[in-house]
């Protein structure tokens, strides 16, 4: 399992890669454990999760508020959310039938499982609680009970089934290292001048 | 819930440390719920609590201390709605959480000795001793309180022995030990500097206020958690001779194999920390408390020049490199145990290693974070192919990069220098609820009902 661990590691970030992630999101013969359960594997696009709920009924205008208290929080602290270990995070609403539903997907370099505890404290301090206070089901107690709040989430997760990287494996900070690095560059040449 | 510490209730391992040269862990099984309870009820008279311990400390020769696995309270007679309300982790117990811990391959629970992976082991007696005399002394009496308790069983012993020098505590592989240890608020001990403020006790001791607010889903009843704790047993067998070999390898000098040494570490073997001496061991700084813990990472050394990212102490305790750390924090307790293997003398093939308790309020938020992430994650600080050099799971295909200007130094193909030889959940009740549990067979149990937590 090391050496399949490293070798994706390894893996040429020059060529784009796509997987297929069999369905139920797991690849049986090479699950890995984490201390709250299975993990979702790594792919070309890193981890992720795509989380869908029913909201309750009339609790839209909850969500846009929310989402301008996000922007607030982020310019203001703008490492409120490293510890997630982040790419990207995309935030939706949609209807079928006349109901709305959230779609909350997260592209990352750690399975969630590593930083549960984190994540959950991220929640209180970011307000993220109260757009998931704000979904069908989701437990009351989740602030001291991290079972729960992981079971809802894995519950409404759905796994993708097929991904694709331009860059496959690389991390947030390597990237940031990369840019770092052009604009120190960049720097030296102006010096040199 | 809450309030002052109940020293007159807690367990002393937890708060204090025995001034031990010697001991003996005694793993048990209790074949009948009776005889289990009969064999609580009398050592419970020997297990003191901080404040006696506090008191008697100095007259004392040796010291009790009875813990017990999930198994081990159902063996006593625990009702199963209350053995319900244990958390999973504990529940299950270490050895099915092997994988996740990365217990895998010579670390296996199937290699394990002592009968440590049988869901037969249902407790531990833990007796620390002045010296071997002293333990030879409670090891007797043990032995006589074990006959007389019907079932009673010893599924296996573990003699503990300080290694040489005995000035100061330190492995086999000669590193000085116990440098830094986490402080209680309302101890009234302080920390040292660089040590951070004390931290809840909820973090250690069941029933009290932790980092993020009053004590929730506690075991019940209440009597049976309050001032008790978890404790995660490890049994590491130390390769000294592979170790010393390794520094020879990659050391030319011996002057450049303390170095290598002290990069594994992240402190030199005298525990002088790299941030503070990292060009020259410092003994005087490593035996100084006043100031061989005042430092940190973000500021004094972000990029591991100091100390490589990847090291032992870097990842045990990232200090203001990680987030939570005050909910991530452990009390080790423990001993040495096996012969001193002289310097200059070959490997004997004799086990010797560190037998040592984690103790914390949660397992799964603490212990297993750490061992999960913090020695195990391949990834840590995007280190990419690296685990912890020293006790992490190594199978001679990882590395370890230490930084360095201008072209960092990379060891590939690092060796096992430790072999998880077994290990256990256990939980450490108080004085109260080891009476509790030694009256369980009793027709009327006081104070019996199940509390939950409001929906």
């Amino acid at each position: 399992m090391t050496s399949a661990t490293s070798g994706e590691k390894q893996q040429d970030w020059t060529q784009p890669a796509a997987m297929v992630v069999p369905k139920g999101g797991f690849f049986q013969d090479r699950v890995e454990q984490g201390r709250y359960g299975p993990i979702f594997p790594k792919t070309p696009s890193c981890y992720g999760f795509s989380i869908i709920a029913k909201i309750i009924p009339g609790r839209e205008p909850v969500f846009y508020e929310y989402a301008r208290n996000i922007e607030k929080a982020v310019a203001a602290q703008p490492e409120v959310l490293a510890v997630l270990k982040l790419h990207y995070l995309r935030w939706n609403l949609f209807e079928i039938k006349g109901e709305t539903y959230f779609q909350y997907m997260g592209i990352f370099d750690t399975d969630f499982d590593k930083y549960t505890e984190d994540a959950i404290g991220i929640f209180t301090a970011s307000g993220l609680n109260t757009v998931f206070e704000n979904l069908e089901g989701f437990p009351k107690d989740w602030k001291t009970n991290a079972s729960a709040f992981i079971k809802f989430v894995r519950d409404h997760q759905r796994p993708s089934f097929l991904e694709y990287g331009e860059y496959p494996f690389v991390s947030a900070d390597e990237i940031k290292k990369a840019l770092k690095l052009k604009a120190a560059f960049s720097n030296m040449l102006d010096q040199m001048q | 819930m809450g309030g002052m510490l109940e020293f007159d209730d807690i367990q002393h391992i937890l708060l204090t440390r025995a001034p031990a040269l010697s001991g003996r862990y005694e793993f048990l099984s209790f074949r009948n719920p009776a005889g289990g309870r009969a064999w609580l009820s009398a050592i419970a008279e020997k297990v003191k609590s901080a404040s006696t311990m506090q008191a008697s400390v100095d007259q004392d020769k040796s010291w009790v201390t009875v813990a017990f696995t999930w198994n081990g309270l159902r063996a006593l007679g625990l009702d199963e709605a209350s053995l319900a309300t244990f958390p999973d982790e504990f529940r299950h117990g270490m050895v099915a959480r092997a994988e996740m811990l990365g217990d895998t391959g010579e670390n296996h629970p199937n290699r394990w000795v002592g009968g440590l992976a049988s869901a037969d082991l249902h407790a531990i007696a833990i007796l620390f001793a002045r010296s071997a005399a002293d333990r030879e002394r409670s090891e007797c009496e043990h032995e006589s309180l074990v006959a007389r308790c019907d079932g009673v069983e010893v599924l296996s012993a573990l003699d503990l022995e300080a290694t040489p020098p005995f000035d100061y505590a330190h492995d086999h592989f000669g590193y000085r030990d116990r440098l830094s240890q986490p402080v209680i608020e309302g101890t009234g001990e302080v920390p040292t500097p660089g040590s951070g403020a004390p931290l809840q006790p909820g973090e250690f001791i069941l029933g009290y206020q932790d980092e993020s607010g009053p004590p929730v889903g506690l075991p019940q009843p209440d009597i049976l958690s309050r001032n008790g704790s978890y404790m995660a047993y490890r049994r590491l067998q130390e390769h000294v001779g592979k170790f010393r070999s390794f520094l020879c390898e990659h050391g030319k000098t011996p002057e450049e194999q303390e170095l290598i040494a002290a990069k594994l570490m992240g402190r030199w073997r005298s525990g002088a920390p790299l941030v503070l001496a990292p060009e020259k061991d410092d003994p005087a700084l490593g035996a100084d408390p006043q100031r061989n813990n005042d430092f940190n990472y973000k500021q004094m050394d972000p990029h591991g020049y100091a100390v490589p990212l990847g090291s032992h102490m870097r990842r045990m305790n990232p200090r203001d490199t990680a987030h939570s750390m005050n909910r991530r924090r452990m009390i080790r307790r423990g001993a040495t145990y096996g012969p001193h293997l002289p310097e200059g003398a070959p490997e004997d093939g004799v086990e010797r290693g560190i037998a040592a308790f984690v103790i914390c309020a949660s397992l799964i938020r603490q212990f297993e974070f750490a061992q999960n992430v913090w020695v195990n994650d391949l990834n840590f600080h995007e280190l990419g192919n690296e685990r912890d050099p020293i006790i992490g799971t190594q199978d001679g295909t990882l590395e370890f990069k230490i930084p360095r200007r201008p072209i960092r130094r990379k060891i590939t193909g690092l060796p096992a220098f430790t072999t998880v030889r077994g290990g256990a959940y256990f939980f450490l009740p108080g004085l109260k609820a080891l009476r509790y549990l030694a009256a369980l067979g009793n027709i009327r149990q006081p104070g019996f009902r199940i509390e939950r937590e409001p929906s």
